[in-house]
């Protein structure tokens, strides 16, 4: 073992790294990942841009906001396996980087629910805040609304 | 790029990195998964307060407008080339790495220049779009009295319309949730602060590569590790085009 590593280590790079990389013979990778992430960009607009379009509620509207968060996830894949390389880096390093963001689950989960919980309280509670309420017709005289 | 690596390979026997990396990139990993932390918290605590709220400004009608267009009516047009330019800046950087790589300096060279250029172009265009939102004013109805405001990190014209109410031919909204410019500046203004960074660093890694540094090194790896921070810089732009411009 210790023969065949000292024959792969390659003399100019760091003595950490057991397995050199091998250079990739050409950038078609590269250009290859360049059109996904421009595709799925596009894609994104469109979604974005057909709410503007038609007007859009409840479920249509979160099916559509979970299909460009999903959009999202797919060029976030791209651009760390390919052009950061993780792809190529050993189990250990992809394990170490990926598995701590986990905790993303739970965080969203934890402080999305919050949010939700904080305006149901409001909307039961408050009284309306003051740039909530519908102006009257003689808005130029100050102090109308209080 | 492509390893072999015998199967059954024992990485945690000792005497050697079990991350097959050196300890510059290691760190470097490390250092942008706890800035995928803060980024994190900072985009989950603008979810947090934007649920909160029954009205939020609706970003199709707030990013409509492009550099020399006027008032036309342009939804999301600007940010898609902002978007486009950050990709771009990208694929230079992969390609500079790609070469250096390859040890082919007058490569590096001429990718590294293409990405300072893309990452300047990205701020030059931040400075326009918050330039246009906090001195582009529209009346809004403050406490009875219609006033001229932008959008700041207090206050911000982006609130429902006023039924009726026209002011100068403009239509009358009420203030927007403060929470919405201090989210938008604070979050852009904190990864354009990252793309800032990276320029900088783009730029030493050009000049270290003009005087040969890398040459005698043996190796271009400070370029991979400066590439590794470009693309999380773009990383993080995934995330703040979906939560402030698309969703």
């Amino acid at each position: 073992m210790q023969h065949m590593e000292h024959a792969t280590q390659h003399m100019a790079g760091s003595p950490e790294i057991t397995f050199q990389h091998e250079p990739a013979p050409n950038t078609k990778r590269i250009w290859k990942t360049f059109w996904i992430l421009l595709v799925l960009t596009i894609a994104e607009l469109a979604l974005g841009l057909s709410h503007y379009a038609f007007h859009m509620e409840g479920w249509v509207l979160l099916f559509l906001k979970g299909g460009m968060i999903i959009l999202s996830l797919c060029k976030a894949i791209y651009i760390v396996s390919i052009f950061m390389h993780l792809g190529d880096e050993v189990r250990n390093l992809k394990l170490t980087v990926l598995v701590p963001l986990l905790l993303f689950v739970w965080f969203i989960l934890a402080f999305l629910w919050d949010g939700v919980a904080y305006k149901n309280l409001r909307n039961k509670f408050d009284v309306p805040a003051p740039t909530e309420q519908v102006a009257p017709h003689d808005v130029q005289k100050p102090g109308t609304l209080d | 790029m492509s390893t072999h690596i015998p199967a059954g390979y024992k990485w945690w026997t000792g005497g050697k990195s079990p991350y097959n990396v050196s300890y510059g990139k290691l760190m470097m990993w490390i250092f942008l998964m706890s800035d995928t932390f803060t980024f994190g918290a900072l985009l989950i605590s603008y979810g947090t307060i934007r649920v909160s709220h029954n009205y939020w400004p609706d970003p199709n009608h707030v990013f409509n407008t492009f550099p020399l267009m006027g008032d036309a009516n342009l939804p999301l047009a600007f940010v898609s080339l902002m978007t486009f330019i950050l990709i771009m800046s990208s694929v230079t950087m992969v390609l500079a790495v790609h070469e250096g790589h390859k040890r082919n300096k007058k490569g590096v060279e001429k990718w590294l220049l293409w990405t300072i250029l893309g990452g300047f172009m990205f701020l030059g265009c931040q400075a326009w779009e918050w330039t246009h939102l906090i001195t582009h004013t529209h009346p809004v109805l403050i406490d009875g009295q219609i006033q001229e405001i932008g959008a700041t990190i207090t206050q911000n014209h982006f609130g429902p319309a006023v039924p009726g109410l026209m002011h100068d031919g403009h239509q009358v909204h009420l203030p927007g949730p403060p929470g919405f410019g201090n989210f938008f500046f604070g979050i852009t203004g904190f990864h354009g602060f990252h793309v800032f960074t990276g320029v900088m660093f783009n730029i030493l890694m050009y000049f270290w590569t003009l005087n040969g540094r890398f040459e005698r090194l043996g190796h271009y790896e400070m370029v991979e590790k400066v590439g590794l921070y470009w693309h999380f810089v773009d990383l993080v732009w995934v995330f703040v085009f979906l939560c402030f411009y698309l969703i």
